[in-house]
């Protein structure tokens, strides 16, 4: 009996700690009352310097820390005034003057000047800085010979810096997207004494981006990081539009488990969650004042067909397996609806522009080309394989796609999954048939989804080259005398690819957030873009809480 | 004692060069480099990104540089995350992923170390039944499901104790300690369990018993050194495993442990993070494993006495 004694004693300490800690308040209440966000990020940022990170979590924290020429409206992604006040673009579109607002100034105090532009463009484009995004400078003049190293003198780039106010930038062709750009960290400025003081400008390795070293201009300034725990930043005093901001802080998570995630979020430790398991989505959508959010995003799922292979060399075969995809009952199935079904690379409505649809599910028709291309009711089909990352989500629509051409086709196709790195290195290679793929945009416009198809580009991975294609992205579209002109451009060359069928969209992406009632100035939008100097806190009623 | 501790570290030094030399060559040979990501990279991007960290170099040179900094102690610069140096996010993560180890072994020696005693006393009774099917039980349970588990009932129904973190709020270490020990306590009231039964039917139990000392002083005075023994041989492995497996137990906690680093590593092709935390962790177990080696030496009398000849 007497051990029972040394039982109790020893799980009496644990008892104790239990009671002891009940969890606190929430970080949501905690954080309306002081106004502070408390932000899921996705996972740790890999860097804070905006000419190195590639990563969405990264450019959150970047866009707060740091702030372009111009910013996005969160509400119509129109560009709006950041550090320039205003620009005027010449009548031929190759000229553009920014004016910097006087106002804008280093979070050290220091005012910013066109030559800190000039300064960070040529270090965003050097080729030693290997800044993954420097294509996004491309439509500037020359830029892209100087980052491709085949021009040395800086001087001869198209951007220069006619007073400490006045940015002059000359372009290579007409770019109607050019001021998105600026809102892209690849374009933004850096300090240039700060980055000096910690070594070469080109540097990757310097701690110059350290809570302690890190020099912005955004609306924000760091105020602590530690490492796979959490990022915070404190309201900025020194930014010039700093009576527009509203909340005192931001505190980023590091959530990199859905699941984890989604917990944290439902006992009030997130306002606001990356992105939602898909398993826990029609839970939320069944919530009266439900906290899930789903809008359209700038995306597109694709499989790549690779026409260089048989039998994808033929364009009826390609025709046929994506003419026999019943894409609206993938949706509603696997996915619980939660995305669109594409029936071309080019999200809907981007910007005000309507792809075509010319490849509605019509399993006759699918059945006809296949006929025509030797293959009737799948007898002598040589085989197919797709490959795709493993990933759950992956895997099952690919499962779905599968039966749907066994049951209009009579036709197998294998599944393989690959580690990230190495389906990364077969797509690279081309050396699969049939491969997922997805595209997310960079910037709001059609050309964007459509310049990945110009012949040899580096994402197009599908063989296909069409130089009236190319002729009509590259030299016709960007002389358009309208916007509509150049849209009704941008459709026919869509429809002349979508003909030739080199992939198969399958879904347009959705951005699925959990967002708790008591964050306002946060619009879903295309690009899923938050601006932060917009968002405020609401104190929520008391029993309204999650 | 001191040769065989010297032998012993003479033994590790070879073991950890092939862990160098083998994760070295395996990292590079898997297809896929660290700059490749979905949207292509520029070729000239690519060559410089390469040149920073001396990829362009030729393998047989790269394996001399890295053995080089490697003796001064340098294990190079995060490729996932530039500006900071894998010392640097080994030193960030490691106390953390040491602290859960530590409670988690605390877990496990306190839970497992009474479960195996209490059941050895009435052996094949319902008190040896129950905590041992508990203990298979908790064998068998992997912490990816026992941690979600534990944080629905704790966490989210209850309300006691936080769903994550590592010290943000009072209690979030006791859930991740529990999870991440209730797997090693299994196995310590199984070999404590096994120890105990032994020792219990040796000559000098029956003496204390003779003596007429109550049970349980017998047990704690007498029986528990010996009956030790096999779980403190376990423990050096047992702390190493919790060190270098507690990547599943992190991420559910959102802890900002080693292991989260040390996974990540490997999707991302960080080689030189993928390297310094093998040899990091290689090193720990070596030495673990040594530490464990000695300590269940000299708690076991007659080895010792060997010890005492050999010197």
């Amino acid at each position: 009996m007497r051990h029972y004694r040394l039982i109790l004693l020893c799980t009496l300490p644990v008892w104790l700690a239990l009671q002891a800690c009940g969890s606190g308040v929430p970080n949501v209440v905690q954080g309306n009352r002081e106004g502070v966000l408390h932000f899921g990020n996705g996972t740790e940022p890999q860097g804070l310097d905006p000419h190195v990170v590639t990563g969405i979590p990264e450019s959150h924290i970047v866009s707060a820390l740091f702030e372009g020429l111009a910013v996005k409206n969160p509400y119509t992604l129109e560009p709006e005034p950041g550090v320039a006040q205003s620009w005027d673009i010449s009548d031929n579109g190759l000229n553009i003057t920014f004016h910097l607002n006087p106002d804008a100034r280093w979070s050290n105090g220091y005012p910013m000047t066109a030559q800190d532009y000039v300064w960070s463009w040529q270090r965003a484009l050097n080729p030693a800085m290997g800044n993954q995004y420097a294509y996004m400078l491309y439509p500037v003049k020359n830029a892209e010979a100087y980052a491709t190293g085949k021009l040395t003198d800086f001087s001869a780039v198209g951007v220069k810096a006619l007073d400490a106010h006045t940015l002059q930038v000359e372009l290579e062709a007409p770019t109607p997207y050019f001021i998105q750009l600026m809102d892209h960290h690849s374009t933004f400025a850096v300090h240039r004494p700060t980055i000096e003081k910690w070594g070469k400008a080109t540097d990757r390795f310097t701690p110059w981006t350290r809570v302690e070293n890190i020099v912005g201009n955004g609306p924000f300034r760091l105020t602590d990081w530690q490492l796979n725990r959490r990022i915070t930043v404190a309201k900025s005093d020194t930014y010039w539009d700093r009576d527009k901001v509203q909340l005192n802080g931001i505190v980023f998570y590091p959530t990199e488990n859905l699941s984890s995630e989604e917990r944290m979020f439902r006992v009030g430790q997130l306002h606001y969650t990356q992105t939602v398991p898909l398993d826990k989505i029609p839970v939320y959508r069944a919530m009266a004042d439900s906290p899930y959010v789903n809008a359209p995003y700038l995306g597109t799922y694709y499989y790549l067909l690779n026409t260089a292979r048989a039998p994808l060399d033929d364009v009826r075969v390609r025709q046929a397996l994506s003419l026999a995809v019943d894409r609206a009952r993938l949706n509603n199935t696997v996915m619980h609806g939660t995305n669109l079904p594409a029936y071309s690379i080019t999200p809907p409505g981007t910007l005000g522009y309507q792809p075509p649809e010319i490849v509605r599910h019509d399993v006759e028709r699918a059945r006809q080309l296949l006929r025509e291309a030797g293959y009737p009711d799948g007898k002598n089909w040589p085989g197919l394989e797709l490959i795709y990352n493993t990933s759950e989500s992956h895997l099952k629509i690919a499962v779905a796609l599968q039966q749907m051409w066994k049951d209009a086709l009579n036709i197998d196709v294998t599944l393989a999954n690959q580690e990230w790195k190495v389906y990364l290195d077969s797509v690279d290679q081309m050396s699969f048939q049939m491969a997922r793929r997805g595209w997310i945009g960079d910037y709001v416009d059609p050309n964007n989804f459509l310049d990945l198809f110009l012949c040899g580009g580096g994402n197009n991975n599908t063989g296909f080259c069409d130089p009236v294609y190319d002729d009509m992205i590259q030299r016709k579209a960007p002389r358009a005398a309208s916007r509509d002109e150049r849209y009704a451009i941008f459709k026919a060359a869509e429809t002349r690819l979508m003909e030739q069928m080199p992939i198969i969209p399958i879904y347009t992406y959705t951005s699925n957030h959990l967002i708790h009632p008591s964050v306002q100035g946060m619009p879903s939008n295309l690009m899923d873009a938050i601006n932060f100097k917009y968002v405020w806190l609401q104190d929520t009623p008391p029993g309204s809480e999650l | 004692m001191w040769r065989f501790i010297g032998i012993r570290a003479l033994q590790a030094i070879p073991v950890i060069l092939v862990v160098i030399t083998v994760t070295f060559f395996l990292v590079r040979l898997a297809p896929g480099g660290p700059f490749d990501s979905e949207k292509a990279v520029i070729p000239e991007v690519k060559a410089a990104l390469e040149a920073q960290y001396r990829l362009n170099l030729s393998m047989p040179q790269q394996y001399w540089a890295y053995l080089k900094d490697l003796a001064h102690g340098d294990l190079g610069p995060s490729f996932k995350y530039p500006g900071r140096s894998v010392n640097e996010l080994i030193a960030a993560g490691f106390p953390v992923t040491a602290e859960l180890g530590l409670y988690a072994l605390l877990v496990a020696l306190g839970i497992g170390g009474l479960a195996g005693v209490s059941a050895s006393l009435r052996p094949n009774s319902a008190q040896d039944y129950l905590p041992m099917s508990a203990a298979m039980i908790g064998i068998c349970m992997p912490s990816f499901l026992l941690g979600p588990l534990l944080i629905l009932v704790f966490g989210i129904y209850l309300e006691w104790l936080p769903v994550s973190g590592w010290g943000d709020i009072p209690g979030d270490k006791i859930l991740p300690a529990i999870t991440l020990g209730s797997g090693y306590a299994a196995y310590v009231a199984r070999l404590s369990r096994a120890g105990m039964l032994e020792v219990m039917s040796q000559d000098y139990i029956r003496t204390a018993r003779a003596k007429g000392l109550p049970e349980w002083q017998v047990v704690v005075r007498h029986a528990l050194r010996g009956g030790m023994i096999p779980v403190v041989a376990f423990l050096g492995p047992a702390f190493a495993g919790l060190l270098s497996g507690s990547f599943v137990v992190e991420t559910i906690f959102q802890i900002p442990g080693l292991g989260r680093f040390y996974v990540q590593a490997a999707f991302n092709r960080d080689y030189t993070m993928i390297l310094g935390a093998t040899v990091f962790l290689a090193t720990l177990i070596v030495v673990f494993n040594l530490l464990s080696d000695i300590l269940a030496a000299w708690m076991n009398p007659r080895l010792r006495a060997q010890f005492g000849q050999d010197q």
